[in-house]
């Protein structure tokens, strides 16, 4: 079996599976349940400073697909609401019975050095393996001038992170915010502040729906609601994305990553750490099915690595960063189109009205003496957009067959259709 | 009292067990197996369930909007095509039509979206504070439907819709035909044939005269006088005959007499019941009789075929029903003889074994008897040509016993139309009946206003 023990920053973990700073690491309890379940780390929820958060109620609403699964959860709730020193206290506790596993303790308190100087030793002294800087909380707290206010100001976050690696000898964690424009930006900056590694993304602001009875959006605290943050596996396409952005760039080239947003199977894990990340962190999918759901995360990863000869993550995490590029650098020769495997097919018409309404007219539908259709690819029209695939309910009945145009590779940068082509 | 069968005992279960047996035979969805179901739905485009209904429902639509928790507007999508969507929802051999065509019935996909019991759902659970249908201002033409089943109330819904007065002229007491009369107890439950019609009722402009039988005190030639157009929808009156000798013995009777009795029964635990019987037959009213007699208490049904399985016109779905009510299907046997005992009461019936030769149906030497106190004939109802006796009605065409009509309904008789079982189009369905009526509204109004135009 593949090995799935990690180091990350310097922090060793028996597997790459993280809970992240949210209510399932909120104290000793859900904590020590995890590890019991199989967890490879967790990072304990945030600790502020005393006097300790005051939540409200309620607190969750979700987004849902069509059959009443969660796509997403939206949540307003703030930094523990425990005090200061209870923390600790059982952080202290659970590191001494848990030692092979990774503990991350989540801070914020005000944009203050002082502040930072007079927590960092506290949290030190329990014997956890690092700290992650929460400069993502996107709700409550940033109107405080914490969370998501520092993580939107390139400066505090190198300056906090600074102050961190000063009065801390633990690897810093810079927890990254996903409402911003350029996550390179803010990556760039706790880079330059000596942080041992970013994670992302935070939860992304959010309404997830609206009470029509009632008025009021989701959730709601009596007949008020508030912008809360996003999670859950809607949000993995935009964490992929911002975590490949970082991978990528080439001023915080090395910077380890650590992976979060949408995680819910061992197929997403794989792809996050396909795209640079060395460990991810999950919380939605835990908070929806339990601790358990490590489990078949841990036995399915390393059955994938098995099958592909992988002996432990560092044989392919990033290795789908290099075929990450910029559209420029596409090769504009390269053709796909639409093959309907007849056998497979069911006759939903799905592809035909797709194409027919809203794209390139490429899949006729040809009515049978008996009543029925067949669905065919009109080859020349069709330009290999994928929306006739998306839209198809049966796995693998439409193929994007590889089409062999003869032409060389040419990128957009080469091509003389572009006015500004390279001609060298 | 069904007279034939006045010489065999009543039930002798207590009459709360025999209600409960003829309680609703497929349940209603709750909202969240709605929900749940209506999720499977594809939403197919030029889906291949709406070319299966005969009725024309635009199902992926009435679906989406239950999944969209607009169930008001899916009953609307579903009667504006089919005004009696509700009885369609519980009669119609979905397994035969909409559900077959479900592109998740392929072998692929598992099973077919539940179409039926999803627009159950929708029609029961709409809660329309008034009618749904408006009628267009009133046109001062006034139309003639003869008989009140599927067909003629449908036509008189549409036909009214657009502003037309119509009256409707029913032999029975009441209204609904076989959804009245004909359709197995636990098919339709809780009068809803008589609820469902007093809902079609309300849009106004429709007026039922009872006990008007075509042939006996009315005549097509008056009614074609009298109103601005006729639409017959007299379904199949008569039941076909075996041709043997003693057809008319005690305890020896038409399946739909019998089923008539009961639909019109308060207490199961009066009607006539068969220890043994023996139903002839291969279609579902065959189906419905066997099984309803079981649930009577019946020890001992038979249900005997003189082909096999497979050329049945009862759908697989309706032999498993059969099946599960421990009804014997006996196949390849041609009634031969009717038993009398010495009071001259059925005792049971003489078969000749049937079988194949060269595509022909060959009766063979070999016979065999079934004990029996009541034997039920369903093998098929015949137009009833005692209606078309006055010169006009005379003069409607035939084709195979049946009238004539082409595709827009229109008989042979110009300002006359037909629809329904007594036509020579179509399946004999309840669905197809609703989608004849409807047809013949809509050409009945074409030809209407196209006059008033002329004018």
């Amino acid at each position: 079996m593949a090995d799935l023990s990690i180091v990350f920053a310097g922090i060793k973990a028996p597997n790459p599976f993280w809970l992240a700073s949210a209510p399932p690491t909120d104290k000793a309890y859900n904590v020590v349940r995890a590890f019991e379940a199989g967890w490879g780390g967790v990072v304990w929820k945030t600790l502020g400073e005393d006097p300790a958060a005051v939540n409200v109620s309620s607190r969750y609403s979700a987004h849902y697909g069509a059959n009443r699964e969660v796509l997403g959860i939206n949540n307003i709730e703030l930094i523990t609401d425990r005090s200061l020193e209870i923390n600790l206290r059982e952080i202290t506790q659970v590191k001494k019975d848990w030692p092979d596993r990774a503990l991350i303790v989540s801070l914020m308190v005000p944009c203050v050095e002082e502040s930072w100087k007079n927590i960092l030793p506290l949290v030190e002294a329990t014997g956890a393996d690092g700290i992650e800087l929460n400069f993502g909380c996107p709700h409550g707290m940033p109107e405080r001038g914490m969370g998501a206010a520092v993580g939107q100001v390139p400066e505090y976050v190198e300056q906090v992170t600074r102050w961190c690696k000063t009065y801390c000898s633990l690897p810093v964690i810079v927890k990254l915010t996903p409402n911003i424009t350029d996550i390179r930006v803010a990556a760039r900056a706790a880079h330059r502040g000596g942080a041992d590694a970013v994670s992302l993304i935070n939860t992304i602001n959010s309404i997830t729906s609206v009470d029509l009875d009632r008025m009021v959006a989701l959730p709601s605290v009596g007949s008020q609601s508030t912008h809360g943050g996003y999670c859950g596996s809607a949000v993995k396409p935009i964490a992929l994305n911002m975590v490949a952005e970082i991978a990528r760039d080439p001023q915080t080239r090395g910077l380890p990553i650590c992976g979060i947003g949408g995680i819910g199977s061992w197929r997403d894990a794989a792809e996050f750490i396909a795209l640079g990340s060395g460990a991810v962190q999950v919380c939605t999918a835990a908070m929806l099915h339990g601790f358990r759901i490590v489990e078949e995360m841990k036995d399915g990863l390393s059955r994938w690595m098995d099958s592909q000869g992988h002996a432990n993550l560092q044989a392919f995490s990033g290795r789908a960063v290099g075929n990450t590029t910029d559209w420029k650098y596409l090769d504009i020769n390269y053709q796909v189109i639409a093959k309907i495997d007849q056998e497979a097919c069911i006759g939903c018409g799905r592809c035909h009205i797709a194409c027919e309404d809203t794209s390139h007219q490429a899949i006729a539908s040809l009515k049978q003496a008996d009543g029925t259709h067949v669905y065919e690819v009109i080859d020349d029209e069709c330009v290999g957009c994928n929306l006739c695939q998306i839209t198809c309910p049966v796995q693998d009945c439409i193929e994007m067959v590889t089409v062999d145009t003869g032409k060389p590779f040419l990128d957009w940068n080469h091509d003389p259709r572009n006015p500004y082509h390279v001609t060298a | 009292m069904i007279q034939p069968l006045s010489h065999l005992p009543h039930s002798q279960e207590d009459p709360a067990t025999l209600a409960a047996r003829f309680s609703d035979l497929a349940p209603p969805l709750n909202a969240r197996q709605a929900h749940l179901e209506a999720s499977r739905c594809l939403y197919c485009y030029d889906a291949p369930c709406v070319n299966a209904c005969p009725s024309e429902i635009d199902i992926p639509s009435f679906i989406r909007n239950i999944h969209q928790d607009n169930v008001q507007g899916a009953a609307q999508k579903i009667l504006s095509a089919n005004i009696l969507g509700g009885s369609c929802a519980r009669v119609c051999p979905t397994e035969v039509l909409c559900q077959q065509a479900c592109v998740r019935n392929n072998a692929h996909e598992c099973a077919p979206v539940l179409i039926g019991s999803l627009q159950r759902y929708a029609v029961d659970n709409a809660h329309f504070s008034g009618h749904p249908f408006q009628r267009a201002a009133t046109t001062g033409k006034r139309i003639a439907v003869v008989g009140a089943g599927p067909a003629g109330l449908s036509c008189a819904h549409r036909s009214a819709m657009h502003g037309h007065d119509v009256v409707i002229f029913e032999a029975r007491d009441k209204a609904g035909g076989l959804n009245e009369y004909g359709i197995a107890k636990y098919k339709l439950v809780d009068d809803y044939a008589q609820r469902e019609l007093d809902f079609l009722l309300g849009i106004g402009g429709i007026e039922i005269r009872h006990g008007q039988r075509l042939g006996e005190n009315l005549s097509l030639s008056d009614l074609h006088q009298q109103f601005d157009a006729v639409f017959l929808g007299l379904g199949l009156a008569a039941s076909k005959q075996l041709g043997l000798s003693d057809e008319q013995a005690p305890g020896l009777l038409a399946a739909t007499e019998y089923i008539r009795e009961l639909r019109q029964a308060d207490d199961l635990s009066q009607l006539p019941v068969a220890d043994r019987c023996i139903v002839l037959g291969a279609g579902n009213t065959a189906i419905d009789m066997a099984v309803q007699m079981a649930r009577l208490g019946a020890r001992d049904v038979n249900l005997v075929y003189r082909r096999g399985l497979e050329d049945m016109g009862a759908t697989l779905h309706e032999q498993d029903i059969a099946k599960a009510n421990q009804v014997r299907l006996l196949t390849w046997a041609q009634p031969q003889q009717v038993l009398l005992d010495d009071a001259g009461h059925v005792c049971g019936m003489r078969f000749s074994r049937t079988h194949l030769e060269n595509g022909r149906l060959v009766i063979g030497a070999e016979t065999f008897d079934l004990p029996a106190d009541a034997i039920f004939k369903a093998i098929g109802q015949a137009f009833d040509d005692s209606a078309l006796v006055d010169p006009l009605a005379r003069e409607l065409k035939r084709q195979d016993g049946r009238i004539l009509v082409d595709e827009h309904l229109r008989t042979s008789v110009p300002g006359v139309y037909a629809g329904g079982d007594c036509t020579s189009l179509d399946q004999d369905l309840t669905v197809q009946a609703v989608q004849h009526g409807k047809l013949a509204a809509e050409a009945i109004n074409a030809q209407l206003m196209l006059n008033v135009e002329a004018a």
